[in-house]
């Protein structure tokens, strides 16, 4: 495959989609999934076929559109129109109106409109193509400018220059930590000529993160694309993709296109007739959260107890069958199509100083506009909650938002306008995360919340080290004795101590980021503890002690 | 010319202590070596590394994390702090965490005397446990007609399985479920009597730190265990290679 052929695909998909009035997009992905959309998009094609339509009217199935607390979506991308909660029984009258040209607001139909601050305030990289093309058809992600940038990388590029191009975009891991990519390829890259893996991390399990999710769904070939680019770059031949067997829409679709790339000759033997040959393998995870963790995972990978193992050797230098490994992230494979083809400059132009680019969120909990959103690294917290998300619902006030999952911390107002980006959300004691964020309003009891983490963490434990396994058993136990207003304050006294033991002497990242929800909600919300344990009761009126429960 | 690649030796210093070290040695053997004692439980000679019960954990000048001794490898000019109030205190707390989790009532337990943990508790000064006891109810396998295992006993060292797997070669020995509810299995979770990879050898027993793993016939106390058969194994096996 050369550049001129790939275009020539372009062309000749563009071409074909040229010839349609109408395109009409309904939202395949889980969320829209979960509401019906199959049936939405079954309804339209049937309802094009029956009108008569079928040469002007294309309906194709995309991937998500970000506004999932309004599924199923519809799009005319060639009316810019989008329409929310769409049913199969509007087809007929969505058809009308592309047929008329009549007022869509007076149909009976919900039209949802796209120059608001949820479509606005965004930034579109990883999210790109996302919503605009068919995720199960390698022609269309290569109309989108698909695979452009591997075949310019191998056929135009040394792998020395693909790495210069990655470390001077100042691309930062997007799996929570942000270590720099640019320096993770070239260590790899360093250790010489011999059997080197790529892994692309996909164990999704942050309680409401659904990014990754997202992307597999919506864009599987940009993930494909970045892991090949990397594996060029690093001296990889063989790749691997952890992916949750509770994803089974993005493993089917992942599937689907990997072999389309094989067949294209993009993936597999001698790629673009080069001596370059990467070939991409699925693995599915059973659901252990700290399989996420890049020792359990590649452990999990070789067929062992996803447990995690202590770090050096990292596995840039040891890692899948003691090979050097490169392990990125979802998130962060799909930023490397676009720096490769826009070039270092055009991505360290966007965000902040130290932190790059965009942040894919998954936007839940309390706010008028839940979904997935993409923003400039360096926003503020109160544009993301109150502009994109709309505020808070039925006229609460906003109390705290968590970002990071179990891993991260519960964020108070006083702080809503920090800035977010990797050191900022340290500096407030929570983390970037891979892009969790839950916000709460003041019907939120912090203590419960910091449980519920708690409790997550103490059953996703895998039981290695000690600390982690009793330590987030005896933490969650006193929780629920504070919740259940049975606590004193010595027994508070306990929880901190408990919180820096676990968090300096556990084995990995989960244990030693466990009692972050805990720590922050100490922090900011201190009174909310002190209300418990001096009998005060819940300020939020959400915990019950025994007697209310009782009575 | 000797085709032997040359042996590098790196100088570090542990509490202030100037030592010298090969360096593919660990901290903790370095430790050894010059008699300082960096308390362990998970850690057997002979066997591979956990890293797991993190007693081992010691501070390294400009690293912001503690690392544990037994899988850290020593570096030239490396300041190690083994003994520290603060380290002190999160061994304890780990060693209390042990107590605190299952059922460990030395006075009626077969390695009453003979413990690893008891031992361990008494070095490091753990006069009480100020965490509350979960005290789960956790079964006993009397199926092996020679062996037993108390999984109340048990601290998920993960000794047995590494002995089984590694030092025997049967793998009988595993780890199943999460967190807190993680246990040692043998087979498939099959009862330990019907096996069909155990042969029988016993070194998970004589490897095991407490009272977990015993051999049947024992009362309280009377469970001492032997681990010579390890180091000798090990050399031998180093010695044919």
């Amino acid at each position: 495959m050369t550049i001129e052929e790939l275009h020539k695909i372009a062309q000749t998909e563009r071409d074909a989609e040229k010839k349609f009035q109408h395109h009409v997009c309904v939202c395949i992905a889980a969320g829209c999934l979960s509401s019906g959309a199959d049936h939405v998009r079954d309804a339209l094609k049937k309802e094009v076929a029956e009108s008569g339509m079928k040469n002007e009217v294309l309906v194709k199935g995309v991937g998500c559109m970000g506004l999932c607390s309004a599924g199923p979506l519809v799009t005319v991308e060639t009316e810019d129109q989008m329409f929310a909660s769409v049913t199969p029984e509007d087809a007929p009258e969505i058809i009308r109106t592309l047929d008329t040209g009549a007022d869509a607001g007076s149909s009976g139909l919900h039209p949802c409109p796209t120059n608001v601050p949820f479509f606005e305030r965004q930034k579109k990289i990883v999210l790109e193509n996302s919503g605009k093309i068919d995720p199960e058809r390698i022609e269309d992600y290569i109309a989108h400018d698909g695979y452009l940038a591997l075949v310019t990388a191998i056929t135009e590029m040394t792998p020395l220059e693909v790495i210069e191009q990655v470390k001077n975009s100042g691309l930062r891991g997007r799996g929570g930590a942000g270590y720099p990519t640019g320096l993770k390829w070239s260590t790899v890259a360093k250790t010489g000529e011999q059997e080197k893996y790529v892994i692309c991390n996909a164990d999704e399990g942050d309680p409401g993160a659904f990014m990754d999710r997202a992307v597999l769904e919506s864009d599987p070939h940009r993930v494909l694309e970045g892991m090949a680019i990397a594996a060029y770059a690093v001296g990889a031949q063989k790749g691997y993709i952890y992916v949750r067997a509770e994803y089974p829409l993005a493993v089917k679709h992942l599937k689907t296109a990997i072999k389309q790339a094989e067949r294209m000759g993009l993936l597999g033997n001698s790629i673009s007739g080069t001596r370059f040959s990467f070939h991409i393998d699925i693995r599915l995870g059973a659901g252990a959260f700290v399989c996420g963790e890049e020792t359990a995972l590649i452990a999990s990978i070789e067929g062992k107890r996803g447990t995690p193992r202590p770090r050096p050797p990292f596995p840039a230098e040891s890692g899948l069958w003691e090979c050097p490994t490169l392990i990125n992230n979802v998130e962060t494979f799909a930023n490397i199509a676009p720096i490769v083809r826009h070039g270092a400059e055009w991505f360290a132009a966007i965000g902040t100083e130290k932190s790059k680019g965009t942040k894919v969120f998954a936007l839940a909990g309390r706010v008028e506009n839940t979904g997935l959103i993409e923003v400039p690294m360096g926003i503020t917290l109160r544009e993301i909650i109150h502009q994109i998300g709309g505020g808070i619902p039925d006229g609460k006030q906003y109390k705290a938002v968590q970002t990071g999952g179990p891993s991260g911390g519960c964020i108070p107002a006083e702080h809503l306008d920090s800035p977010v980006d990797y050191e900022s959300l340290a500096r407030i004691g929570s983390i970037m995360g891979s892009g969790g964020m839950i916000v709460m309003d003041e019907t939120s009891c912090m203590v419960d919340v910091a449980k519920y983490f708690m409790e997550f963490c103490m059953s996703e434990s895998c039981g290695k080290c000690i600390p982690c396994r009793a330590g987030t058993q005896q933490m969650h136990g006193i929780l629920e004795k504070i919740t259940a207003g049975e606590a004193t304050p010595a027994d508070v006294a306990l929880l901190e101590e408990l919180c820096e033991l676990v968090r300096s002497t556990s084995l990995c990242g989960l244990g030693q980021s466990a009692p972050n929800p805990v720590v922050t909600t100490l922090k900011y919300f201190r009174d909310e503890y002190d209300a418990h344990v001096t009998g005060a009761g819940c300020p939020a009126g959400t915990c019950k002690t025994k007697d209310e429960v009782t009575v | 010319m000797s085709a032997r690649a040359p042996i590098r030796v790196k100088t570090l210093t542990i509490d202030g202590r100037e030592v010298g070290a090969r360096e593919d040695q660990t901290i903790l053997e370095v430790a050894r070596e010059n008699n300082i004692f960096i308390p362990t439980l998970c850690n057997l000679p002979g066997l591979s590394n956990a890293g797991a019960c993190r007693l081992c954990i010691v501070e390294v000048k400009g690293v912001n994390k503690l690392l544990p001794a037994c899988v850290t490898r020593v570096a030239e000019g490396m300041e190690v702090t083994v003994n520290s109030e603060r380290l002190a205190k999160f061994r304890r707390g780990i060693l209390e965490l042990v107590f605190a989790e299952r059922n460990h009532v030395c006075s009626v337990c077969v390695t009453n005397g003979h413990c690893d943990l008891q031992n361990m508790a008494l070095k490091l000064g753990m006069t009480h446990v100020h965490f509350p006891y979960q005290y789960p109810r956790m079964p006993v396998d009397a199926s092996h007609e020679r062996f037993v295992v108390d999984h109340n006993r048990c601290i998920l060292c993960a000794r047995c399985v590494r002995v089984c797997d590694e030092i025997e070669g049967a793998h009988t020995w595993d780890i199943m479920s999460r967190g807190v509810e993680c246990r040692v299995i043998t087979d498939l979770a099959q009862p330990w009597g019907k096996s069909e990879s155990c042969t029988g050898c016993g070194k998970c027993v004589q490897v095991c730190p407490t009272g977990a793993l015993s051999e049947k016939g024992k009362s309280v106390a009377e469970m001492s265990k032997r681990r010579q058969f390890l180091p000798y194994l090990t050399l031998m096996r180093e010695g044919r290679r």
